[in-house]
């Protein structure tokens, strides 16, 4: 087999923390990137607009949900709520702030920090409230924020409708634009901005994983107490397990916002979506970080593709809410069924494939 | 201060805290006797009230369809135990709570696929032919002289209900021998299962007296509301109640019910015009949990957790 994991000798300790170790997953990783950069933007745009950089999106507060819920054991159904702490304070800071100091960026940034300040104001009782009592307080997070934002029309700048669009010269990027002869706010430099955040985070999210707070984070899920006997500060480590997490969700509803739909608006961060995301996490499998990705790209394309088969299969003989009662059956099962057959999720999925692989052809 | 108008609201909060706890009855004793954070609650009511709304529209009176109701709804919770939580048993309990957001999904999608997704209106004085089902409300000035307010009548016959219901089920767990063990099991499961006692069958039997529950929680809620798709919401109302009142305590549910109701009211009234904005209900039960849980994080009456390492 061209896939060996054999023959690779660690020679220093340089070598031994790097994240793809073999020959073969860097020829795959850099495949997929020249893949990603390269061929992808130049597919049709309604492919970039209706299934790329949506994923992108949700697929970034997936992974952020992992580091709170995955990670840090802290249950959370607030995630739509600090997307949209996230996806507002982009829009304010870019119509509030001097031009000249605030480019999309700097403001997904910025607004990270707003929602992951938000997560810690929401994760402060968690130093005293365990387990499924903390759902309370996420939820809390989730129809405060919701509601503050309706109630207070200044965010929105005024605007009556309740949905106000971006305007172009948000995407202005400091004129590169103009330099470098590319149309920014068409939808390819939208997704190549859109992934570059991504996989920057994602490769930062990797390696906290792997460092000394990503094991603090883990030994608090295991157990608190246990962690607080070995000197770990518990509180310190759950508030900044909120702190990173909602900032993933705060840039994350920066990009839904700005690099996807094209305009801020509240309806998209309702509770469902919370849900939508905790249930990526699920499927994707908990504390994995391909895993958030695999869920994400599975539940935001499950409905899709279904709609589709319901479509072209049968012709439309079944009219769109059957088909989407269907789907929520379909979908209710297939969650129930792979939580009892496979509770690791496709991350777990994806392990036991790969050692059925080593192994093959002889299964011992 | 007018005090007969805040007597009018504080009734008011009591009656729509009845209705909350009706609805948090039943997260708790799934609660108590699995640990399990059943999700689908709010698709049950949905589930029950449009089976028995399109029961009797399709012109089958009301007890017979109240009764094949019931029954659906058991069948139902058996098959739930069987089906989801007996593969599941000793998972993590995330992992049990999230099939349960599965199964509130498969049902939201099976009672809208078998029934419809219309909104349907329900009205039992049409049914039953009981003075309390009367829309009009009771002047309490009638009965008692100075007492100078508005009940409306189907908030005590909803009241009634659930205290029926609550002294029906205090009987079945203390008085019959399903009851018992129910209560060994919500107690330690190893220990009731090296005494005998059949942990599948106790859970099946939760589940369907959950789902009796459900029905009668959920005609209620269509009584005041309307059955349609928003049914489901009524889960995430009763969330911050059980919160309150802790996970494991039935008392605790309609303790928290009742506090949740009267300062959601008390809030709206006093509270909405600091705030500067409308519907404030939307997130005021859940920082009074949140308040509430602070200084008691095991809510009202829920069990003291001692950890050890």
């Amino acid at each position: 087999m061209i896939y060996r994991e054999t023959g690779n000798f660690v020679t220093n300790y340089f070598k031994d923390r790097e994240i793809f170790p073999l020959k073969f997953d860097k020829i795959i990783v850099i495949l997929g990137l020249l893949i990603l950069y390269l061929y992808v933007p130049t597919t049709s745009e309604y492919t970039l607009s209706a299934h790329v950089i949506p994923i992108l999106a949700v697929g970034l507060a997936t992974v952020g949900l992992n580091i709170l819920t995955g990670l840090t054991g802290q249950l959370s159904l607030g995630t739509a709520g600090f997307m949209c702490v996230g996806a507002f304070s982009t829009y304010n800071l870019m119509l509030r702030m001097p031009e000249a100091l605030m480019s999309l960026p700097v403001a997904l940034l910025f607004s990270g920090i707003f929602a992951g300040l938000v997560g810690i104001i929401f994760g402060l009782p968690a130093i005293r409230i365990k387990g499924f009592y903390l759902l309370v307080s996420t939820l809390a997070a989730q129809y405060f924020v919701w509601w503050f934002f309706n109630s207070y029309a200044w965010f929105l700048n005024y605007e009556s409708s309740g949905v106000v669009a971006i305007p172009p010269k948000m995407y202005d990027y400091w004129g590169l634009g103009n330099l470098l002869g590319v149309d920014m706010q068409g939808y390819p430099a939208r997704y190549v901005l859109a992934l570059t955040v991504c996989l920057a985070l994602t490769y930062f999210a990797k390696n906290l994983l792997r460092s000394n707070t990503g094991r603090n984070f883990m030994s608090v899920r295991d157990r608190d107490i246990a962690a607080s006997v070995m000197g770990i500060s518990v509180p310190r480590t759950k508030l900044l397990a909120f702190f990173v997490s909602c900032f993933y969700c705060g840039v994350a509803g920066g990009i839904y916002s700005f690099l996807y739909i094209g305009n801020v608006d509240l309806m998209i961060y309702e509770i469902d979506r919370s849900f939508t995301i905790l249930f990526m996490l699920i499927i994707g499998g908990l504390g994995s970080i391909s895993g958030s990705w695999l869920g994400a790209i599975f539940v935001y394309e499950f409905p899709i593709v279904f709609t589709w088969i319901g479509d072209t299969i049968f012709k439309g003989a079944f009219n769109t809410a059957v088909v989407e009662n269907v789907s929520n059956m379909v979908y209710g099962i297939f969650i129930i069924a792979l939580l009892i057959r496979e509770p690791g999720g496709f991350a777990a999925l994806w392990a036991t494939t790969k050692q059925k692989l080593r192994m093959w052809p002889y299964p011992h | 201060m007018d005090w007969v108008y805040l007597i009018e609201v504080l009734v008011g909060g009591l009656m729509s805290g009845v209705m909350y706890s009706l609805v948090a009855i039943g997260f708790v004793l799934i609660y108590k006797s699995s640990g399990i954070f059943n999700f689908a609650q709010g698709t049950m009511l949905l589930f029950a009230s449009l089976t028995f709304v399109k029961m009797t529209e399709n012109g089958i009176d009301f007890w017979t369809s109240l009764f094949i109701a019931a029954g659906i709804m058991v069948i139902f919770g058996i098959a739930t135990e069987r089906y989801v939580i007996r593969p599941l048993a000793n998972q993590d309990l995330l992992a049990l709570f999230m099939a349960t957001v599965g199964l509130a999904t498969f049902q939201e999608g099976f009672s809208q696929f078998v029934w419809d997704s219309d909104v349907h209106g329900l009205q039992m004085s049409k049914f039953l032919d009981i003075g309390l089902l009367d829309p009009a409300p009771i002047f309490m000035s009638d009965h008692i002289p100075w007492l100078d307010i508005l009940i409306p009548k189907f908030d005590i016959f909803a009241s009634l209900v659930a205290g029926s219901l609550i002294v029906v089920l205090a009987f079945f767990f203390q008085k019959t021998k399903t009851g018992l063990s129910l209560r060994a099991v919500s107690d330690d499961h190893m220990a009731a299962m090296a005494v005998g006692i059949p942990l599948q069958t106790v859970w099946a039997v939760v589940w369907a007296v959950t789902g009796v529950i459900a029905l009668v929680a959920g005609l209620l809620w269509a009584e005041r509301v309307s059955v349609s798709f928003t049914l489901i919401e009524a889960v995430m109302k009763a969330l911050p109640v059980i919160l309150i009142g802790g996970l494991t305590s039935i008392p605790g549910a309609i303790v928290g019910g009742l506090v949740i109701g009267v300062g959601e009211k008390l809030g709206e009234i006093y509270l909405a015009d600091v705030f500067g904005g409308q519907g404030i209900e939307l997130w005021f039960a859940y920082f009074m949990a949140l308040i509430f849980l602070i200084f008691r994080p095991q809510g009202m009456f829920g069990e003291k957790l001692i950890e050890r390492v």
